[in-house]
């Protein structure tokens, strides 16, 4: 942190920031809770909600989803604070407020604390403090075990890491049911499985970025190839995982359909990833897979709200 | 000679900028007023009438 704060001082002082006068457009400070992010957060939640068909004040679902929003976008606006000095490295983040001088780190860092803070008590006082809990263990994991230990430590950094973005739907049936279940758990491990093949197709295709950022990303540390088998790997854990809900009872004939076809693209895409090792054909397929990843994940979830939600539900078994 | 240590007066784009910022500031708390009104009528329904004197 300190060398990011030494790097960014003068980039800020030419721009837009002058002494003790914030800058920042309200876009920016949008910009700073991850709002792609914070929508994947919102929507695994609501399905998390959604499956547990809660006895609940739809008043409170929606503040408590609300709340779960809003923590998700402190921990995009921590993360932001912590990782300045390699966002401001890599082009795919360079661009964000803090590298390109539009908010003081100082700022971004006290806007997500607010948040985090608010939105967790919050949350405690409209639903109950199981559901607070976790969604503080949700920000203290992404922020403080993946953002600042995990991501510049360790090629497994997404891999651990993924258990804060996965823990999104046990948080909302936690606050709307008062207790977690084995269907948003299941809901949990789909996430934190997708995760890997997901960000590693990412990393195939950005390596040379993340390589001048000094993270070890998994294909800047054991290579390219390793990488393949591991999506590969994880493909094959992933697909079967995903028909999961339907063995349990909570996906329908839609989901199982939906979980089938789209685990066979998955693992299609993968072997491809796996087989096409050089040039451009290479790196096309694993955008391809990148792409397809979060495809996948959102009609696994978007099938079960519809399941849920708006009374598509056909059981499978009887 | 002017104090090189008093504040500058505000370009018209920042000024623009904190007057977003202010409304978008007086909007949250707004919206947390609703948010606490409405999670106490939701919670307590007409409970919230019934108090000992």
């Amino acid at each position: 942190m300190s060398t990011m704060s030494n790097s960014l001082a003068e980039p800020q002082t030419e721009s837009r920031v002058t002494a003790g006068l914030s800058q920042g457009d309200v876009s920016d400070f949008f910009a700073l809770l991850k709002p792609r992010v914070m929508f994947l957060v919102v929507f695994t939640a609501l399905v998390g909600m959604v499956v547990s068909h809660p006895d609940v004040h739809p008043v409170v679902a929606f503040v408590s989803l609300l709340m779960i929003a809003v923590g998700g976008g402190a921990s995009g606006a921590l993360n932001m604070w912590w990782d300045a000095d390699i966002d401001a490295i890599m082009t795919r983040t360079r661009k964000r407020p803090i590298p390109a001088g539009k908010i003081q780190p100082g700022e971004a860092l006290a806007f997500g604390l607010t948040l985090a803070f608010g939105s967790v008590i919050i949350l405690g006082l409209a639903s109950n403090w199981l559901a607070a809990g976790l969604l503080a263990f949700t920000i203290f994991f992404y922020v403080v075990i993946y953002s600042m230990w995990l991501k510049r430590w360790t090629p497994q950094n997404i891999v651990i890491g993924g258990a804060a973005g996965a823990l999104p739907p046990v948080v909302a049936q936690a606050a709307v049911t008062g207790h977690v279940a084995l269907d948003s758990i299941v809901l949990f491990a789909i996430i934190f499985m997708w995760t890997p093949p997901h960000f590693w197709a990412l990393a195939l295709v950005k390596s040379s970025d993340y390589e001048r950022a000094g993270i070890p990303m998994l294909p800047n540390v054991a290579g390219p190839d390793a990488t393949r088998f591991q999506i590969l790997a994880y493909t094959v854990l992933l697909a079967p995982l995903g028909m999961a809900p339907v063995a349990l009872g909570f996906g329908g004939l839609a989901y199982a359909i939906v979980s089938l076809v789209g685990g066979l693209g998955m693992l299609a895409l993968a072997v491809q990833v796996y087989r096409l090792r050089k040039g451009e054909p290479a790196m096309r397929v694993a955008q391809q897979l990148f792409g397809f990843s979060i495809l996948y994940l959102f009609l696994l979830f978007a099938t079960l709200l519809a399941e849920h939600g708006f009374g598509f539900f056909r059981p499978v078994f009887g | 000679m002017a104090d090189p240590k008093a504040p500058r007066s505000l370009t018209p784009e920042e000024q623009k900028r904190r007057r977003k910022r202010s409304l978008a500031l007086a909007l949250t708390l707004g919206g947390l007023v609703l948010i606490f009104y409405v999670i106490t009528i939701a919670k307590l329904g007409p409970g919230v009438m019934q108090r000992p004197m």
